[in-house]
């Protein structure tokens, strides 16, 4: 396994940073400094590790997807951390922070969630640690996500709405650290992405690569090579890092899928919020654009300042697709595979469909993030129950 | 060490030699009638005003501030517009501009200082700017003759407090407690910790903000600092339609408590 340095500054490129209101600078310090000394002790190592295979599931397994790929006329597989334990890669990186901060002497875990993903899995974790736990939610996305809400409730977590601006994860972003500047001395700050001052992109990277070393030797042992392509949906982009992390050494292609309504990359310039410098969708005076998204997970305007440098110097690229497409992706690998996707990995399934042809025979290494049992009731809503069985433009139409 | 004193340090050291203690009040630009009311800020015993520009997303500040940015921006305020509407007014005590570093970065750092400049803005406090990513932004004031004013926290440990009073400029602004703006029933025992500490420290005038909201709040920090800054109790004045006289009058209340 190759460790990757801890960035200086915490930047990487020109990305990055720690531009976080001053009482926070001596909390983000104890942080970088409380995870640097646990991410080299090999008991703390092993503890996580152990939760994430006896706990979480881990190894996710790879799945070869036969009939779409064959639909698609080229080599699906998936990296399955749809079958992680709460649904969803945000495990990984919650088990990793709440052990850090039982560590670091904390008692209460704060977070913020937008599909509720990560605050399920925050929940799940803070219960496990017997951790007090504290989540912020857009009021709009608990509309949305009222199954998830219920159950990080189930789970003993307090669930705030966040009632300001979109009232989506940039708000619930902005409530969760308003809550640690008062309450930094017993919480820790769980921030579900790779996004945040310093150290948090880099900490939660690498809390999550275990997902791409996992698949590269999981596609290697499979294809005797790594994939031609490596895809994942990109909001903050936690997943995409965890998987790309795996491969950005190598000569796989990098593709990450943004949403057309929260894409940072594709619309957004260089600017600061929520603790680092990263591409931002933003007006002309600097004010932060609400994005519009179907899912909840992605419905945000920046990224992570490391996908900020892998675009900037060619590494990766950013894609971005519609609501639309999402919707049809949805449905094509539910009835195709057999496998419900929550609605973000769909993005990265919807932009592999539209750029089939030139993807033709190659090997393509989609991260299937979640599960979607927490879209179901939203796409109910969404799609009529005939639809799709009426067409034959489908594989099983 | 510094080298010339700006005027914003000027009025809050003459304040200081005459035996006083100063008063900053925060306002929120783009709010109403916000020219009026940092006129009558000033009319009734300011020593210099905070002029805030707006920003949709302001992590430090709590529900009242957070609810006039948002006001403000419905309002169509933008920075050009606040920063215009400040060149043309002379109220007399020198004007510091707050906002967040997004918008300074947008803006372009070094237009940003010379806009600032240029409309005879004394002092920025960026409150999202601490001091390890405060260089390229102070490069710019200093050499606009812009006075950047940085945060210091009871989270400090005294080897950054020394450091945080080495860089700022016009004052040091003491946080009074852990957490956002806002008006709390009692002063926090961390606020007069913050201005003891900060008073061994440094020479430069002291004033502690944030969790100070009333006129008593004011004058007991001020036992131990050289000044207060208040902010939500005057915005939440703003926001309730009071006007230009709504905000004379509780600037008056805590000018005769410091007095």
């Amino acid at each position: 396994m190759v460790i990757m340095a801890e960035p200086v500054g915490g930047r990487f490129g020109d990305f990055g940073g720690r531009f976080v209101p001053e009482t926070l600078v001596p909390a983000c310090e104890e942080l970088e400094a409380a995870f640097c000394s646990a991410w080299a002790d090999q008991e703390f190592r092993g503890e996580l590790n152990r939760l994430l295979a006896d706990y979480a599931g881990r190894p996710s397994p790879l799945t070869e997807c036969h009939r779409l790929s064959e639909e698609l006329g080229l080599r699906l597989l998936l990296k399955r951390e749809d079958l992680n334990h709460t649904g969803s890669h945000k495990i990984n990186n919650v088990l990793g922070q709440a052990l850090l901060a039982v560590r670091m002497g904390k008692t209460r875990l704060v977070a913020e969630t937008g599909a509720g993903q990560h605050g399920v899995a925050t929940a799940t974790a803070a219960a496990l640690l017997g951790l007090d736990c504290v989540v912020y939610m857009g009021e709009f996305d608990m509309e949305r996500q009222a199954l998830n809400v219920f159950r990080m409730q189930l789970l003993g977590a307090e669930v705030r709405a966040a009632v300001s601006g979109s009232r989506t994860l940039k708000d619930a972003i902005n409530e969760a650290m308003r809550d640690w500047v008062a309450t930094m001395e017993s919480s820790h700050y769980c921030l579900g992405s790779v996004m945040g001052p310093h150290p948090y992109p880099w900490m939660v990277r690498e809390l999550h690569r275990v997902i791409g070393d996992e698949a590269r030797e999981q596609c290697r042992r499979l294809l005797g090579k790594d994939p031609d392509v490596v895809t994942a949906c990109v909001g903050g982009g936690s997943n995409a890092i965890g998987i790309f992390s795996g491969f950005v050494d190598g000569d796989a292609e990098l593709v990450g899928v943004e949403p057309a309504g929260g894409a940072a990359i594709g619309r957004g310039v260089p600017g600061v919020v929520h603790g680092s410098k990263s591409f931002l969708m933003q007006d002309e005076h600097g004010q932060v654009l609400e994005a519009e998204s179907i899912s909840a997970g992605l419905d945000y305007p920046g990224i992570g300042p490391e996908h900020s440098h892998l675009a900037a110097i060619g590494r990766a690229t950013y894609e971005s697709v519609t609501d639309d497409e999402v919707v049809a992706a949805f449905e094509l690998m539910s009835r195709a595979e057999g496998i419900i996707p929550a609605l973000e990995p769909a993005h990265a399934l919807a932009w592999v469909s539209r750029a089939r042809e030139k993807l033709a025979g190659r090997a393509v290494l989609l991260n299937l993030s979640g599960r979607g049992d927490k879209d179901v009731d939203q796409m109910m809503g969404r799609l009529k129950p005939d639809s799709g069985s009426d067409g034959d433009d489908g594989p099983m139409g | 060490m510094s080298a010339e004193v700006g005027p914003l340090e000027a009025a809050l050291r003459a304040r200081r030699s005459r035996g006083g203690k100063a008063l900053v009040p925060y306002l929120t630009g783009g709010l109403g009638d916000w020219q009026g009311a940092l006129a009558a800020a000033a009319d009734a015993g300011a020593d210099a005003v905070e002029v805030g520009i707006p920003f949709s997303d302001p992590v430090i500040d709590g529900p009242v501030i957070q609810q006039a940015n948002d006001r403000a921006l419905a309002a169509g305020a933008t920075p050009l517009g606040v920063l215009d509407s400040v060149g043309r007014l002379d109220i007399g005590v020198p004007l510091a501009v707050m906002t967040y570093y997004n918008i300074a970065f947008r803006f372009g750092l070094e237009r940003f200082a010379s806009v600032l400049a240029d409309q005879g803005v004394a002092a920025a406090i960026l409150p999202d700017l601490p001091l390890e990513e405060a260089g390229p932004w102070t490069e710019a004031a200093d050499a606009a003759g812009v006075e950047t004013v940085l945060l210091a926290t009871p989270t400090a440990s005294d080897e950054r407090l020394g450091r945080i009073c080495a860089r700022t400029r016009g004052f040091v602004y003491g946080v009074g407690l852990l957490g956002v703006t806002g008006v709390r029933d009692e002063l926090a025992a961390s606020a007069v910790v913050m201005a003891e500490r900060l008073k061994q420290m440094t020479d430069l005038p002291v004033l502690v903000g944030v969790g100070v909201g009333t006129p008593e709040q004011a004058e007991e920090v001020c036992r131990v600092a050289d000044g207060a800054v208040v902010g939500s109790a005057v915005v939440r004045r703003m926001l309730d339609d009071g006007g230009p006289m709504a905000v004379g009058e509780l600037v008056g209340r805590f000018r005769r408590a410091l007095d």
